[in-house]
């Protein structure tokens, strides 16, 4: 800006001429109410709380409906234009208000009304304010007639790409393949000339955005040029002396790839590709690890075969762990992608050495990346290769220090599944399992018990109850909330899948006993499985077996105890017949209505009314 | 790790204090991507020992051998080898600092190739994602032993006294600054403070890099602004902006108010503020001190991007406004009272203490004090409605106390206004209890 005192002269210098607009409706309103709130919310555009000019902004379609479309466009457009000098936090919701506008100005023949104020926004410095004026500016292109486009919006994309600031310069590389593919050929020629400069702009900032941009461009143009155009300039941002810039080029080569033919692809992207993936900054590695299956992709089985495989080979060794963790990451995707005739061959000779590698890495995100993948690769081996080769990794994974790597493992147990069987892996899975169960991070056995199900469900009923169900019971003593949480739940999910019968015989029985537990929150523990239990148990476990327990209960010394006896007799009221209710239910909650503990008594009352309201409707 | 004392079957938070020993053993990183393979050094005669024709190119072959660069992360691995280049690389260092005339133009290649392999390195990623400076260990450079004697050697070659810009301006050109500023990023204090002072040589000796030195830094500290919030050298950078802002000639050129309202002003917003507002303050009073008519605009740059949760930055931003006041001039106190007393009235009342204490503090200083006076009859209607309410309201005795010293001071100065003030405040918070008194009343009527 070439006048930094204007940025900040006082607002009320910018609203005056609008303060007569705030007047004039409340002229022309004529005793009309109506329009009242209007130009309240009129006046607090200019007020000097930033929520109040906040909240009237948020209503601009509001105004502009009242004020009407000619209005809108000459007065207060103009005024908004202005309004630019406010807080970014308002004109992030102006430059958005703006992107739905266009009825509001008269349609698609005045929408270029909105471009000024719009313009303005996209050289603010805020980057979150400038992205939300493109966003719009982008919307209303497409409401522009190929002649306003022209007319309009070139004029103005053309203006923020040889502006002074950084700022206006990014904003114009979000704009060039809006307007390309809907002006004539002379036109375009400007457009890509200009495109071409910001990809050589001396600021870098300006260089990212364009080189974010490059690929969305080479979408629109025309194929000839993007051989002479793009393909330059993508060689240049691809060697770019600032790695940010280079990292952004990765992004782009997968779309431009993918529009040319095959037969281009070796002399115009192969050699800056290869460049990348052998960058000296690991990001610009990173980033070729982290689009590797796109850019298998586009690149097609041939080049995949001949230069991507000893590329993804690199990528697993790399020197940096970041890299190597994306890149295990792809692993199985790379895999699954190869072509059909030579995929097991590729995998056994060059992935799996790598692999084997990995599974050892020094660093525990490179473990993990593999961990979470590494059961996929059976599937795509089939049953011998997974024994002899995948099976020893796994046990390995599983024997791994750090719990993420054995957690991905088990929760991937699916996959292995489906060839091998889990039986296996049972031997070496146990101990992994208890050992995580046992884990000294609360976040680690809950995540184990989240696993718990599924395991169940793939081991059978016999090893849960054999192996598995001491440690089930075990977590709801932990000293823990949120595992003592997870541990009903995971009961609860558990009766789903082995029925009522199981849970009568290996469940309930222990977690009735509970009740009489010394310690209180062991006791509400009872509670709480009752309350997720008593659905999947059915009427007659819970009546007979839960209820005198909960009612027992109600004497319990603890008023915490005695209140979520309340609560729990609201849950499990549904559950039970209605005579239970009359005879058992309602006199104790009664009872504990009259508590002398205020909470007690407030949710004795809570499930009373809950409770009776209802299955006195049901039964009438 | 599966056995769970039982301090930790109580209390599942001790395990946080041990997490974090653990991670502070492991704190060094280093990042070197090596296509080169290695090949074991042999140790080549002493310099000293060396007859004086033949100096020149043992100097050269020595420079060549440091180019060689070793894994650090494995601390086991040609022990021999890095001893031999670190006892090579305390001999160069030795050789330029104590030597005349050992820089002859030939040597300059090869001594910018040495500087440029050893140090020009992406830096690593950062062990720690969400790295807190003011929390974490920094992770250390794992290469510092053989690091640390190139930017020695580096430093004693731009200052020994047969150095010529004129011959070294080839080698250390716009890209090498580039590269150098890149560094900056490091998050090794001791590389930084090293990188510190090599480029405030650099900006001393090669005029023809001054003004790219200072645009590369514009766009470093825009991209932490508004895309990465993240640069690990800024107050070390702003440090050399202090002494380079404290050289410009008057009047200052457009580009350098620019970087005033639309860098340094900005930065006040970033997260980690209090690592290098010292530094941030000293550059804009620096500027102030330079070019008053400035003072406006930046103060009510300071007031738009005001704290408006985070108490920690309002008592910097408080710091830095007295640091302003100290140096204005009367004319543009004028211009700029009204807003900025309001602020500083929130600021007053703020129900944090240091925030509060911070804001009266300014009552302490007899420029300030001398400001007001001139000035009071502006200044204290704004200030007196939140001092008054303070003085009956606020939680913290110590504030009270200072407000009562602040009211008695702004009493002495017009005492007439003063008393005027405390009537209309009476009345008008009189008319208020009315008001709400009467509401129910009237809100009856109606229904």
């Amino acid at each position: 800006m070439s006048n930094p005192k204007f940025k900040y002269a006082p607002i009320s210098v910018f609203l005056f001429p609008f303060y007569n607009l705030a007047c004039g409706i409340l002229l022309c309103t004529d005793g009309d109410d109506s329009l009242y709130p209007i130009a309240v919310l009129i006046d607090e555009l200019r007020n000097e709380d930033v929520q109040l000019r906040l909240n009237s902004i948020k209503k601009l379609s509001t105004i502009a409906l009242a004020l009407g479309v000619e209005r809108t466009r000459t007065e207060l457009l103009p005024f908004l234009t202005d309004t630019i000098y406010d807080e970014d936090e308002v004109l992030l919701a102006l430059a958005e208000q703006l992107g739905n506008f266009t009825m509001l100005v008269g349609g698609p023949e005045y929408v270029h009304c909105l471009l000024p104020p719009l313009e303005s926004l996209a050289t603010v410095e805020e980057t979150v304010v400038r992205d939300k004026a493109v966003e719009s500016l982008r919307k209303i292109s497409q409401e522009h007639s190929p002649v306003d486009l022209e007319v309009h919006f070139e004029p103005l994309v053309k203006r923020l790409a040889s502006g002074d600031w950084f700022t206006s310069r990014t904003s114009a590389c979000g704009l060039f393949s809006v307007c390309y593919p809907r002006v004539s050929s002379t036109v375009k020629a400007e457009i890509r000339q200009h495109f071409r400069t910001l990809c050589s702009d001396d600021t870098p900032m300006v260089r990212r955005a364009a080189a974010s941009k490059l690929g969305e461009f080479a979408k629109v143009l025309e194929l000839d040029y993007v051989k002479s155009d793009i393909i330059s300039l993508f060689t240049a941002l691809a060697s770019d002396e600032q790695d940010s810039v280079r990292l952004l080029a990765v992004e782009a080569c997968v779309s431009i790839a993918t529009l040319l033919p095959q037969e281009d692809l070796e002399t115009l992207v192969m050699p800056t590709l290869r460049q990348a993936a052998e960058d000296k900054s690991w990001r610009v590695r990173y980033m070729v690890a982290d689009k590797f299956s796109e850019l298998q992709k586009a690149v097609g089985p041939e080049i995949t075969k001949n230069d991507l495989v000893p590329a993804f080979q690199n990528l697993l060794k790399d020197c940096e762990a970041e890299v190597r963790a994306a890149a295990a990451n792809k692993v199985k995707e790379f895999c699954e992608n190869l072509p059909e005739d030579s995929r097991e061959t590729i995998i056994m000779t060059h992935i799996l050495p790598c692999v084997k590698e990995l599974v050892s890495d020094t660093n525990q995100h490179v473990k993990s990346a593999l961990a979470s993948v590494i059961m996929g690769l059976s599937t795509i081996l089939g049953k011998d290769n997974t024994v002899e080769h995948l099976l020893p990794l796994f046990l390995a994974q599983l024997k791994d220090e750090c719990p993420e790597v054995r957690l991905n493992i088990i929760s991937n147990l699916d996959c292995v599944n489906e060839v091998i069987g889990i039986r296996q892996l049972s031997q070496s899975l146990l101990p992994a399992i208890v050992e995580l169960a046992e884990d000294a991070k609360w976040r680690v056995r809950l995540a184990i018990i989240e696993y718990m199900p599924l395991l169940a469900g793939q081991l059978g009923v016999e090893f849960f109850d054999e192996k598995l169900n001491t440690l089930c019971m075990a977590w709801l003593i932990d000293h823990v909330y949120a595992i003592r949480e997870a541990a009903t739940c995971n009961l609860m999910k558990l009766v789903e899948k082995f029925g009522a019968e199981w849970a009568q015989n290996t469940i309930v029985p222990k977690v009735l006993g509970m009740a009489n537990d010394p310690n209180y929150l062991h006791r509400m523990t009872t509670l709480f499985c009752i309350n997720s239990l008593s659905e999947a148990c059915g009427q007659e476990i819970t009546t007979k077996q839960m209820l005198p327990v909960v009612l027992k209960m109600s004497n319990d010394q603890v008023a915490n105890v005695r209140f979520n006896v309340a609560k729990s007799l609201q849950k499990i009221g549904p559950v039970l017949d209605s005579s239970a209710l009359q005879t058992e239910v309602k006199p104790v909650l009664e009872k504990l209505a009259t508590d002398t503990d205020m909470d007690v008594k407030y949710f004795a009352q809570e499930a009373i009314s809950g409770e009776f309201s209802s299955i006195n409707v049901l039964t009438e | 790790m599966s056995a769970i004392s039982a301090t930790e079957k109580v209390d599942g938070f001790t395990r946080k204090s041990m997490r974090k020993a653990q991670k502070q053993k492991k704190s060094q990183g280093s990042s070197q991507f090596r296509t080169q393979a290695l090949t074991e050094l042999s140790p080549l005669p002493q310099l000293k020992d060396a007859p004086s024709t033949e100096q020149q190119e043992l100097f050269s072959q020595k420079l060549q051998q440091c180019c060689m660069l070793f894994d650090f992360m494995d601390s086991v691995t040609d022990l021999k080898s890095k001893e031999i280049k670190r006892a090579t690389l305390n001999e160069l260092v030795d050789y330029v600092s104590t030597n005349r005339g050992v820089l002859v133009e030939t040597a300059y290649p090869e001594i910018s190739n040495m500087i440029c392999t050893n140090i020009f390195r992406t830096l690593p990623p950062s062990d720690n994602p969400d790295f807190d400076p003011e929390e974490d260990e920094p992770t250390l450079e794992a290469s510092w032993p053989h690091i640390q004697l190139v930017y020695e050697f580096l430093l004693r070659f731009l200052e020994n006294p047969d150095f010529q810009p004129s011959i070294a301006k080839r080698y250390i050109d716009q890209k090498f600054v580039l590269q150098l500023l890149e560094l900056f990023d490091s998050e090794d204090p001791r590389e930084r403070d090293f990188l510190k002072t090599v480029l405030h040589r650099i900006y001393g000796k090669f005029l023809g890099l001054r003004a790219f030195i200072r645009k590369q830094i514009n766009n470093i500290f825009l991209r932490f602004i508004y895309e990465t919030d993240h640069f690990n050298g800024v107050a070390e950078l702003l440090e050399i902006l202090g002494s380079i802002i404290n050289g410009f000639a008057l009047p200052l050129k457009a580009e350098h108010k620019q970087f005033l309202m639309k860098v340094l002003v900005p930065m006040h917003t970033a997260k980690g503020l209090a690592l290098f507002h010292a530094q941030l303050a000293y550059c804009v009073v620096q500027f102030l001190e330079k070019d008053p008519i400035l003072t406006e605009p930046v103060i009510r740059g300071l007031l738009k991007f005001w704290p408006k949760t985070c108490s920690q930055k309002e008592v910097m931003y408080l710091g830095e406004i007295e640091e302003i006041l100290d140096v204005i001039e009367p004319t543009q106190f004028k211009k700029i009272q009204e807003p900025l007393f309001k602020q500083i009235s929130r600021c007053v009342a703020n129900p944090h203490f240091q925030v509060a204490e911070r804001a009266l503090y300014f009552w302490n200083n007899e420029y300030i004090l001398s400001l007001i006076e001139e000035n009071i009859d502006k200044v204290l209607p704004i200030m007196f409605g939140s001092l008054y309410r303070i003085s009956k309201e606020h939680w913290n005795p110590t504030i009270v106390a200072l407000v009562y010293n602040v009211l008695k001071t702004l009493m002495e100065m017009n005492s007439t206004l003063f008393d005027e003030l405390t009537a209309s405040y009476k009345s008008d918070r009189q008319r208020k209890v009315e008001a709400w008194r009467w509401k129910p009343h009237a809100m009856g009527m109606l229904l």
